[in-house]
C-alpha cells in the first residue's frame, strides 16, 4: 500500500513536470487538494471582499461614464469570485462551507482590502496598483498545474488588465486636471503604495510554502521577485503621471538593473494580516451581514426549486 | 430648443437614473453572488439608457450642456423620476417588488416608444427593450419564487407587493408634456400602458399565489418635482463630487 502511494505520488509529479494539467477527477495527493482549496478559496474571498471598498464609490462617481465603468468593474470582481468558487467546488467542498470559513475568520483574503477607499482618486489607485499587483501573481497562475484554476485565471487576467488600464486612466485624468485633483491623486498614491507592495506577501526568507508551491506550479516566481517586478514596472508609470515618488528611497540601481526601494513596514503587514487593520472588522461584518440577511432568500429559492421539481415529476 | 421634447427626455431618463442608483447601492451586498451580479447588470443597463436619453436631451438643449450636467447638476425639484424609484432597499422583497412594478411599466412604455415618430427615441427604445425584457423576466420570476417559496418569503413578498401598490398610480398619471408627446406621435398612449401593466402584473401575482392589492389612491408628485424625503439623500451621494469639485473633468 505504502509503495503504491509513493508510486502515485511520483507519477503525479511527473505529470505536472511534463506540463500536463491536473483535472478534478484525477488522483491527487491529499495535501495538493487541501492546498488548492485553501489558495483558490482565499483568492475567491479576495474577489468578493474586494468589491466592498470600490463598491462604496459607485453611488458617488463623478460622471455617468465613470459610474458605469466602476459598476462594471466591481461586478466583474463578483464574476471572478463566482468562477473561483466553482473551481474550488470541483475539489469537493461546497460554496456554503467556503463562506463559513470566510465568516469565521478561518479563511483569509487579501489584506489590501482592509484599507479604506476614502477619495475618488482611490478608484484610480486601486485599479492601477492593486489590480496591477494582482495581475502579476495571476498571469503566473495561468500556467499553474490545476486545470480549473489555470483556466479561470486566463479569463480573469483579461478583465484584470482592463481594470488596471481603467484605474491608470482615472489617475491620468486627475493628473491632467486642477491642482486639487492632482493633490488627490498624489495623496492616494502615497497611501496605496506600501500596502500594494505588501500584496506580494512576506519576504522570501519568511515565506513558508514556497518550495512546494514551485513544485506544483502554484508559484513560478518568489514573492520578492514579483515585488521587484512590480516596482520596476510601476515607477516609470508614476513618472509618466508626473507624480512624486511615494518612497524617497526609490532609485535606479544600474548594477542590479532594478529599482531599489525603502524598507517595508512588516509590523504593519502582520498586524493587518492578524485582523487589526483599518477595515478588517467592517469588511467581515459587511460580508456576514449580506449573507445572513440573504438567508431567507436562498431558502426560498431552494424551496421553490424543489416544488417545481416535484411538479415536473408529478406530470 | 424644443422645450417639450427636452422635458420629455428628462422624464424618460430620471426614473432609470434614480432606480439605477438604488440598485447600485446593493452591489457587493446581495443575498448570493448570482443575484448580486444580476442586480448590478440591471443597474448597468439602466445607466446605459439614462446616458442615451440625456445625451439626446443635451443635444436638444445645446449651449454646451452635457449628459453629466443633466444627471448631476439640477436641484431636487427639477428631477422628474416617479417616487417609486427612490424608495429604499429595505429588504430583498422590497427590491424585487419595486423592480417588478417598474419593469412592468417600463416594458410597456418602451414597447410603444419603439414606434415613436421621433427616430432617435424609437432607436433608443428598440435597444432598451431587449434589456428590459430580461429585467421584467428577472423580477417577475423572483416574485413567483418568493411568493411560492417558504412561509417567510411569501409573507415578505406579499407585504412588499402591498406596500408598493401605493406608488403605482403615479406611473399612469399623464403630465402635460406626455399628453403633448402622445398627441404628436412621439410618446406613449397611457391607456394602453395602464391596461398592459395591469394584465401583466395580475397574471404574475396570480401565478405566484399572491393577493392583488386593491387600492384606490396613489402617492404622486415625482413627475412634477415633488419628491419623498429619500431623494435629498440620494442626491447628496449622487451629486457629491460634482458639487464638491465644481467644473472639473474626471
Ligand atoms: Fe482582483
Ligand atoms: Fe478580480
Ligand atoms: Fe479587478
Amino acid at each position: 500500500m505504502e509503495i503504491d502511494i509513493n508510486r502515485l505520488d511520483l507519477e503525479f509529479q511527473a505529470k505536472i513536470d511534463s506540463g500536463k494539467t491536473i483535472e478534478p477527477k484525477d488522483w491527487m495527493p491529499e495535501k495538493y487538494r487541501k492546498t488548492h482549496i485553501r489558495q483558490i478559496s482565499q483568492h475567491a474571498h479576495s474577489e468578493i471582499v474586494g468589491m466592498l471598498p470600490e463598491g462604496n464609490w459607485i453611488t458617488r462617481a463623478p460622471s455617468l461614464r465613470r459610474k458605469v465603468t466602476l459598476l462594471a468593474k466591481v461586478q466583474d470582481e463578483g464574476g471572478h469570485g463566482l468562477y473561483l468558487y466553482s473551481a474550488c467546488e470541483t475539489l469537493g467542498i461546497s460554496r456554503d462551507e467556503l463562506f463559513e470559513q470566510l465568516h469565521s475568520g478561518k479563511a483569509k483574503y487579501s489584506s489590501i482590502f482592509n484599507y479604506p477607499a476614502v477619495t475618488w482618486a482611490d478608484m484610480g489607485a486601486v485599479g492601477w496598483l492593486v489590480d496591477g499587483a494582482a495581475i502579476m501573481n495571476q498571469v503566473m497562475l495561468t500556467r499553474t498545474s490545476f486545470g480549473p484554476y489555470a483556466r479561470a485565471m486566463v479569463r480573469i487576467c483579461k478583465e484584470e488588465s482592463f481594470h488596471q488600464r481603467q484605474g491608470f486612466e482615472i489617475m491620468l485624468s486627475l493628473c491632467n486636471g486642477t491642482a486639487v485633483q492632482k493633490h488627490m491623486a498624489q495623496e492616494s498614491l502615497n497611501r496605496w503604495w506600501w500596502p500594494s507592495l505588501m500584496m506580494f506577501g512576506p519576504r522570501d526568507e519568511e515565506s513558508t510554502h514556497t518550495e512546494q508551491a514551485i513544485k506544483w506550479k502554484i508559484k513560478l516566481k518568489t514573492n520578492d521577485e514579483l515585488r521587484q517586478q512590480f516596482v520596476d514596472q510601476t515607477v516609470p508609470q508614476i513618472e509618466l503621471l508626473g507624480l512624486e515618488l511615494p518612497d524617497p528611497a526609490i532609485k535606479w540601481n544600474e548594477e542590479r538593473g532594478h529599482y531599489d526601494f525603502g524598507p517595508i513596514n512588516w509590523d504593519e503587514f502582520w498586524r493587518v494580516v492578524g485582523g487589526n487593520g483599518p477595515c478588517n472588522r467592517e469588511r467581515l461584518a459587511a460580508r456576514k451581514e449580506a449573507w445572513e440577511k440573504g438567508a431567507w432568500v436562498r431558502e426560498a429559492a431552494l424551496a421553490y426549486a424543489e416544488k417545481q421539481e416535484n411538479l415536473r415529476e408529478a406530470v | 430648443m424644443n422645450k417639450s421634447l427636452y422635458d420629455y427626455l428628462i422624464l424618460l431618463g430620471d426614473s432609470p437614473l434614480i432606480l439605477g442608483h438604488r440598485l447600485s447601492e446593493l452591489c457587493g451586498h446581495g443575498p448570493n453572488l448570482e443575484t448580486d451580479i444580476a442586480l448590478s447588470n440591471i443597474a448597468l443597463d439602466l445607466f446605459g439608457q439614462v446616458r442615451n436619453w440625456f445625451q439626446y436631451a443635451a443635444e436638444i438643449h445645446g449651449e454646451g450642456k452635457t449628459e453629466d450636467d443633466i444627471a448631476f447638476l439640477r436641484y431636487e425639484h427639477e428631477y422628474r423620476n416617479v417616487i417609486l424609484t427612490e424608495q429604499p432597499n429595505k429588504d430583498f422583497a422590497w427590491v424585487i417588488a419595486r423592480q417588478f412594478y417598474f419593469d412592468a411599466w417600463h416594458y410597456s412604455l418602451l414597447t410603444q416608444l419603439c414606434e415613436s415618430r421621433d427616430e432617435r427615441i424609437s432607436a433608443i427604445a428598440a435597444k432598451s427593450i431587449k434589456e428590459v425584457t430580461y429585467h421584467r423576466r428577472f423580477s417577475s420570476e423572483w416574485v413567483k419564487r418568493l411568493g411560492d417559496g417558504t412561509e417567510e418569503s411569501r409573507a415578505r413578498m406579499e407585504n412588499a407587493i402591498a406596500h408598493f401598490a401605493m406608488y403605482k398610480g403615479e406611473l399612469f398619471e399623464e403630465t402635460n408634456v406626455e399628453k403633448e408627446m402622445f398627441a404628436s406621435g412621439t410618446g406613449a398612449d397611457f391607456k394602453v400602458l395602464k391596461a398592459q401593466f395591469e394584465s401583466f402584473t395580475n397574471e404574475v401575482l396570480n401565478e405566484a399565489g399572491l393577493e392583488i392589492p386593491q387600492i384606490d389612491w396613489t402617492q404622486r408628485g415625482g413627475k412634477h418635482g415633488v419628491h419623498s424625503e429619500h431623494l435629498g439623500y440620494i442626491l447628496a451621494d449622487l451629486q457629491y463630487m460634482q458639487r464638491a469639485y465644481p467644473g472639473m473633468q474626471w
